[in-house]
């Protein structure tokens, strides 16, 4: 295996394959990092292996993954699947841990292709078994062909949540109650971007999806306040609509989304810059036209550098590859840009009509800024009262709240809880969520072993610079 | 409550949740595997001792943490089923050496 790869890419969803494969198809030795056993992503999670075998349960924009793989496969670019990136250092050093063992990978270029999580949906019980991300219940049909059974509830908002149900439906499970979150006023904010989605290949596939959920599943519209109750796991859910009165509903599973953010974990550790996105929410890597983050020789490819789906994924990752090989020396800046035009437009295309989207499926006020008894970080339990307590305090941005409650200091190291802190306290302090910021994060971004630490090759100066200073 | 769907192909791969004989396909994860065989918490938390159960399935929340092999705080999530395995729930914080 070659010691210093020109190219690694980490992260084998659709920018990942498609980076990964353009690159390697042009003579730069690339090796793709990935922590999943098979290739695919999220989006595309088992497509080499589901078990879910009629082709319509998942549908045809699922099973275009495999038109990744195939290419990818034939592309010479290495692959380690199962691999865990924990830190990747200023001089383009991975850190990575597979099988057991934590290994140094020096690459000349990388490409972050980490994608995206779904957003925290902090409500009361959220942390009850029982209750899930919709994102989640996806990935157990994907790999596993295991659909929720029994008094199943989907709530949220977002095109994944009407995927879902209706991926669901095909495959002949049963759905109660979806009970739709999206604010009633977002519909007149996202009319003035109608023109541009209607011009979008969602459209037609979107609304045939979404009547035939509608037709098929009861959905009770403009739910404004959520609350999962329940002894040692979830069995009721209790909603309201509007201003009306609180109802509940048995439930034995109850699936939540509000959309997807980047996942910003490794960028944010390498110290690449990034800024806060008010249309969608979130924070994102700063990037230019191809990816290039502020940190000399690493790239962000897909919806890790902002949200744009599957398909602009793709082209993301192409663009970002082509700009490796200008700065590689491969090719000269014309050549790059050339290469590009024809990404540049497909990415145009695949982006038309996000805005829409974005702006109708903006989660309501309400649920972004949780009430003080939720629980915003699931790994050490603080409240969102209790981050508002800090913030009186004096606390002015989450790594101050961190210091004085343990918030975002567990294992998933604010993945989980860091949107929601940031619009907490900006709520508290009545300020934007840019000016309070997020956490400054720091490798290992997945936690080690001391044991896959110390399984680590050292050099003789390594070691003598412990033992002999 | 997760069941499987009826024309879910694959191998089937014997293992064991904390001392019982279940079984699982072989493409699934651990946390997938304890769906599948009804057990609905995975772990309590080192914090309060509240249940939880995998809510994630990608690597990013750390809810499914089991003790595979005698090893504690395995992401069940990310780890394959695999025949003989002895996966049992988590209470409270890993113990040292496990």
């Amino acid at each position: 295996m070659t010691t210093r790869y020109d190219l690694a890419v980490i992260g084998a969803g659709p920018a990942g394959l498609a980076a990964a494969t353009l690159a390697a198809k042009r003579g730069v030795s690339t090796v793709l990092l990935d922590e999943q056993p098979a290739p695919g992503g999220q989006i595309y999670r088992a497509i080499t292996q589901t078990p879910v075998r009629n082709p319509s349960v998942l549908g045809s924009d699922y099973w275009h993954g495999a038109d990744l793989v195939g290419p990818f496969r034939d592309s010479g670019a290495d692959y380690l699947p199962g691999s865990t990136v924990w830190s990747v250092s200023r001089g383009l050093e991975i850190g990575l841990s597979r099988e057991g063992a934590a290994r140094l990978l020096p690459a000349k270029h990388i490409i972050l292709a980490t994608g995206a999580l779904e957003r925290p949906f902090a409500i009361p019980g959220w942390t009850l078994p029982g209750v899930m991300g919709a994102g989640a219940a996806q990935i157990l049909l994907k790999t596993s062909g295991l659909v929720a059974s029994g008094n199943v509830v989907l709530a949220g908002t977002g095109p994944l949540l009407w995927l879902l149900a209706w991926q669901y439906l095909r495959a002949g499970a049963r759905i109660d109650t979806i009970l739709d979150t999206t604010p009633r006023e977002n519909w007149r904010q996202a009319m003035p971007h109608m023109t541009e989605f209607l011009r979008s290949g969602y459209i037609g596939k979107g609304l045939k999806l979404l009547l035939e959920v509608r037709r098929k599943v009861k959905v009770i519209g403009n739910v404004s306040a959520l609350r999962a109750e329940g002894d040692g796991r979830v069995q009721s859910v209790v909603h309201r609509q509007g201003d009306g009165a609180e109802a509940r509903l048995p439930a034995d599973t109850l699936l939540l989304h509000h959309g997807v953010v980047p996942n910003i974990n490794l960028a944010n550790a390498i110290g690449c810059a990034q800024n806060w996105d008010e249309g969608q929410r979130c924070w994102v890597p700063t990037v230019d036209d191809w990816g290039a983050t502020t940190v000399e020789g690493v790239s962000i490819a897909g919806d890790g550098a902002g949200i744009a789906g599957a398909l602009a994924a793709e082209h993301r990752g192409r663009l970002a590859a082509l700009d490796a090989l200008h700065r590689l020396g491969r090719i000269d800046r014309a050549e790059r840009d050339r290469d590009a035009a024809p990404h540049r437009e497909a990415l145009d295309r695949a982006q038309r009509g996000r805005v829409f989207l974005d702006t109708l499926y903006k989660p309501a006020r309400d649920f972004r800024v949780p009430q003080d008894d939720t629980i915003v970080c699931r790994c050490e339990e603080v409240t969102a009262g209790q981050v508002r307590e800090a913030v009186k305090l004096g606390c002015s941005g989450p790594n101050q709240t961190k210091s004085f409650l343990r918030c975002g200091m567990g294992p998933c190291q604010g993945r989980l809880c860091g949107p929601t802190v940031t619009e907490v306290i900006a709520d508290a302090r009545g300020v934007s969520p840019a000016e309070v910021g997020y956490y400054r994060l720091r490798p290992p971004v997945k936690p080690i072993t001391l044991a896959e630490l110390a399984s680590l090759p050292k050099s003789e100066d390594e070691i003598n610079a412990v033992l002999h200073h | 409550m997760f069941q499987r769907l009826p024309n879910a192909s694959g191998e089937r791969v014997s293992f064991t949740i904390d001392g019982r004989p279940a079984e699982a396909l072989s493409g699934d994860s651990v946390a997938a595997a304890l769906f599948a065989n009804g057990v609905q918490t995975c772990r309590s938390t080192p914090v309060s001792g509240a249940p939880r159960a995998p809510y994630c399935m990608m690597g990013v929340c750390f809810d499914c943490l089991v003790i595979i092999d005698d090893v504690g705080n395995q992401q069940g999530c990310q780890v394959r089923v695999r025949p003989g395995m002895r996966v049992e729930t988590q209470n409270g914080k890993r113990e040292i050496a496990r």
